[in-house]
Parts: structure tokens; C-alpha cells; sequence
């Protein structure tokens, strides 16, 4: 595709409206991130800024390090070089909540759904009352109808999902990392989960990053898709998607909504070609 | 297709077992010396554990498994976690604790015997030995075998190595614990059977059958060894209990 080609379809893309984030100043400021496993880089002088309040998808060809990108910025994994901050503030100082793909090794099974959620204000060395009282809060808050006195592994896999969901956000993170959160779930069940998501983050506003290895969920949910390009991962684009929310499955079918997804398509093979 | 009877299905091998016994002695297949009947043999049980011999016997046994393997457990389970909890440790002494668990352990009676003489501390301290190098193995696995997320989460909440260590690893060696103690309990009840039999034993199921050999008694030798046999299901199934109680997750 020709550069002036490209242009026009991301002008199509933003449709000259005035960006959400416009003002919104980055929370997460990622500066000269380098990673390598053994003899494969994975990032190289690797910038991003991630804008306070947004939910940015996380999306690109397989093995480009999606993953490892949230993973990296929650210090899951070391990076190689690089400096990582929020809102000025190091990891260390920052509250965060991370959710993994695989729900059934993320719980702990031997503990009932409620424990699950309250275990990381346990190691807050919260007492039980003020646990209790937070977590009720959060169910409130959430709407969230799962009997949590139930062991997770007699709920459903959403349902599991759901609890993980909660014992990141229970903590009041400042920022909420998602990988791959629903790819585990069967398709009914991820429509559904989308639609939590987005309530959740409407209701908390909480800063969010989501790994997503679907398109249509990565731009659904985003405020920006951040497209990567194959190894070593540079940003192949970073789409704003401005729809209001709550977003619905009539969004879907909208002309902007198919006019991101395609660009993002269109960025996305060509990123595959290019390996 | 599931019917209600489903639940005695066990019961048709029992008495299948018990058709073909009758049939053996009836057309005496077997000399009838060597082989009694079923009848005479569960009289010769019911007399025996009733108030006989065979009762006082059976609880001897109890005793030495029961201690041998409470005892194995006590060192195996802490040492099972201290050295699973890095791999590095383990796979240093995964050499020795193989090689000795391949051992029969019936093998280091004479040593044994060298050292604690001809009572019961031989009995149950081979049978101790040999259990815990089962439980041990077990645990140790269980502890390295922990699901990397799972820890992995406890450390992205903030959990400190020693918390990961007891709010994780420890819950998540349970099931491989269990499957640890359930054949160390068994190696232990053979271990203690074989000890009865030879070493200078007055009491326990190993004498009980091998004295009734000598005599023989035939029904007293069946019904022992019944007994035994009793014994060893009763144990495992004991294990597998206490197990779903307490590891309700276990296998989910």
C-alpha cells in the first residue's frame, strides 16, 4: 500500500473528531525497553505511553511479544534495559492488578471465590472485618451476581474469570493488566465477558491493558489498539477508537467500527507479510 | 447405560471369586488339605478376629504400620517441602533418594537388625524407612510440580517468598502428599508383614499366617491372610478419605 494510501485510511479512521485522550497526560511512560530471550530480541529501544483512564488493546502477529510486553511493564519478567514509570513512580510504589489467561491455575482452589478476592488485602495485612467490607464493596459496585462462597472450581469458567477479575480490581489498582483474559472461554461466554469488562472499566475507570489475540474484541474494547510488528516488536500503530460507551453489539456493524477493524486489518498483514 | 444397580457392581467379582472357590473345592481341584472351603475359611476369620488370636494379631499390626508411618511422615512431609522448595536442592539428592527407594527394603533387615536388635524398633523402622522415601519423593514433586501461574500470581499480589512458600506451595503438594502417603502406608503394612513372618516375632498378620502354615491350619492361614488383605484396603481407603476431606480440590 502507497503512504498516501495509509494516510487516508487512518484519516477515514479518526474522522477528524477530537481525541478522547486529547488531554488525558500518560500514565505509563515505557522508555528504551530492551528485552532478549537467549538469541531472540524481542524489544529493542521499545517506547510507548499509555494515557491515564484508557483501555488500550494490546494486538499483533503471533510470537511478537504481546505477552511479554504487559508482562514486562508488570515486572512478571525482567527487562533487559530500559525505564518503566508510572505516573511518575516506579513499579514498586504502584498498586496494580493482573489478570491471567489460564483462570484455573490463577485461583487458588483451596480457597472458596471470596477468599480468592480477599487474598491480596490478606498480604495488604488488611483484618478480616475491613477485607469483608471491601470486597462487598466491590461486588456492590461491580453488580457482580456469583455466589462466592462457592469454591471456583464449581463455578464456571467465566464465573472463574470473573473472580480473578475481582481479586486484581480489589486492591484499587491504578492500572489493570489483562492477558488474553477470555481466550480461554467458549464464544458465548466471551460476548459476555466483554460486556463486564466494560462495565467494570466504565465503573472504575481504572487504567487498562489488554492483551487480545481477537480483533474485534482488542478494538470493541479499546480507546487505542496498540498494533505491534513482528520481532523485535516496534509500534506498527497505536488507533484511537473514540465510539461512546457502553459499547453494544449494534457498535459492531457501525461504519466507524468497521472502518478501525479494517485499518487495524489491513496494518496487521502487512506486519505478517513482512516476517 | 446407568442403572441403580450400578453401585453393586463390585460385588458381582466377589461372588463370581466366591462360585469358582466352591466349584475348586467341591470338585477338589486343589487337595482339600491346601485348600478349605470358603465357609470354613470366614468361620476360621470370624472366630479368629472375634476374641482369637487372629484379633490380637491384626492389632499388632495396626500398631507397627500405623507408627512406622506416622513416623515417616513426620520427617518426610518437612524435608519433602525444604528440599522441593528448590529444585536445584533436590536434584542434588535425587540420586541417593532414588537409588534407596529402588532398594528393597527388605534388603536392610540385617542392617537394621545390627542396629536395633531383634524387637519392634526393626520392624518399624525399616518400615519407616521405606515409607518415607515414598513420601518424600512424592512431596518433594509435589512442591516443585506447584502450577508456575499460581505462584507466579501469589508474587504478582505481593507475596513474600516465605508467604508463597505457605499459602501455595504447601496447599499445592497436598494431592501429590496424599498419593505420597497412600503407598507409603502400604509399603509400610508389606514391610511390617514380612518383618512379622521372620524376625524373631511373637505377635502380628506375618506370624500369624506363617505360624499357621507351619501348624497347618489351613482355614487359619486363609482367613489371615484375609485379614491382611483387609487391612491394606482398609488403610488406602482410610487415605483416600481423609483426602477428599481435606483436598476437596484435589484432581478438579
Amino acid at each position: 500500500m502507497t503512504l498516501e494510501g495509509e494516510i487516508a485510511s487512518l484519516a477515514a479512521v479518526s474522522g477528524g473528531k477530537a481525541a478522547k485522550d486529547g488531554g488525558a497526560p500518560a500514565h505509563v511512560t515505557v522508555r528504551g525497553l530492551c528485552k532478549r530471550f537467549n538469541d531472540a530480541i524481542v524489544y529493542d529501544r521499545f517506547d510507548l505511553d499509555i494515557p491515564r483512564g484508557n483501555l488500550i488493546s494490546v494486538f499483533g502477529p503471533n510470537g511478537c511479544g504481546k505477552s511479554t510486553l504487559i508482562n514486562l511493564i508488570a515486572g512478571l519478567i525482567a527487562r533487559d534495559a530500559g525505564e518503566i514509570l508510572f505516573g511518575g513512580k516506579p513499579l514498586r510504589d504502584t498498586k496494580f492488578g493482573y489478570v491471567f489467561q489460564n483462570y484455573r491455575e490463577a485461583l487458588f482452589p483451596w480457597l472458596r471465590s471470596i477468599d480468592n478476592v480477599e487474598y491480596p488485602l490478606k498480604l495488604m495485612k488488611l483484618g478480616k472485618p475491613e477485607r469483608r467490607a471491601r470486597t462487598e464493596r466491590l461486588v456492590a459496585h461491580l453488580g457482580v451476581k456469583i455466589d462466592l462462597h462457592r469454591y471456583p472450581y464449581e463455578l464456571s469458567g467465566g464465573q472463574q474469570q470473573l473472580v480473578s477479575i475481582m481479586r486484581a480490581l480489589v486492591v484499587e489498582p491504578e492500572i489493570l493488566f489483562l492477558d488474553e483474559p477470555f481466550s480461554a472461554l467458549d464464544y458465548e461466554m466471551t460476548l459476555f465477558m466483554r460486556d463486564q469488562l466494560q462495565r467494570i472499566f466504565v465503573e472504575t475507570g481504572t487504567t487498562t491493558v489488554l492483551v487480545s489475540h481477537d480483533l474485534e474484541e482488542a478494538v470493541y474494547l479499546a480507546d487505542r489498539v496498540l498494533l505491534l510488528s513482528r520481532r523485535p516488536a516496534r509500534v506498527a500503530d497505536y488507533v484511537r477508537y473514540d465510539a461512546a460507551r457502553p459499547r453494544t453489539d449494534a457498535t459492531l456493524s457501525e461504519h466507524d467500527f468497521v472502518c478501525v477493524k479494517a485499518h487495524c486489518l489491513e496494518i496487521f498483514q502487512r506486519e505478517v507479510r513482512k516476517g | 447405560m446407568k442403572t441403580r444397580l450400578d453401585p453393586y457392581l463390585p460385588i458381582v467379582g466377589v461372588i463370581g471369586l466366591i462360585i469358582v472357590w466352591y466349584l475348586a473345592v467341591w470338585y477338589e481341584v486343589v487337595d482339600k488339605v491346601l485348600l478349605p472351603s470358603p465357609s470354613d475359611t470366614l468361620r476360621a476369620l470370624w472366630k479368629g478376629m472375634s476374641g482369637g488370636r487372629l484379633g490380637f494379631d491384626f492389632w499388632r499390626t495396626v500398631e507397627r504400620t500405623t507408627l512406622a508411618t506416622l513416623i515417616a511422615a513426620a520427617i518426610a512431609i518437612p524435608l519433602g517441602i525444604f528440599l522441593g522448595a528448590s529444585e536445584r536442592l533436590y536434584r542434588s539428592v535425587e540420586f541417593v533418594i532414588d537409588f534407596f527407594r529402588s532398594t528393597p527394603a527388605s534388603a536392610m533387615f540385617p542392617l537394621f537388625l545390627v542396629l536395633f536388635g531383634v524387637g519392634d524398633e526393626t520392624k518399624i523402622s525399616v518400615a519407616a524407612f521405606g515409607a518415607a522415601l515414598v513420601i518424600l519423593f512424592n512431596v518433594a514433586y509435589g512442591v516443585m510440580n506447584a502450577r508456575k501461574t499460581r505462584l507466579l500470581a501469589a508474587k504478582v499480589m505481593g507475596a513474600s517468598r516465605l508467604r508463597v512458600l505457605t499459602d501455595v506451595m504447601l496447599l499445592e503438594s497436598l494431592p501429590q502428599t496424599f498419593v505420597g502417603l497412600r503407598n507409603g502406608v502400604s509399603l509400610a503394612l508389606v514391610i511390617v508383614v514380612v518383618a512379622e513372618m521372620f524376625i524373631g516375632s511373637t505377635d502380628g498378620l506375618g506370624h500369624r499366617v506363617f505360624e499357621a502354615q507351619q501348624l497347618f491350619a489351613m482355614p487359619d492361614m486363609y482367613a489371615a491372610i484375609f485379614a491382611a488383605g483387609a487391612l491394606g484396603y482398609g488403610l488406602n481407603l482410610l487415605f483416600l478419605l481423609v483426602e477428599r476431606r481435606f483436598v476437596h480440590w484435589s484432581g478438579k
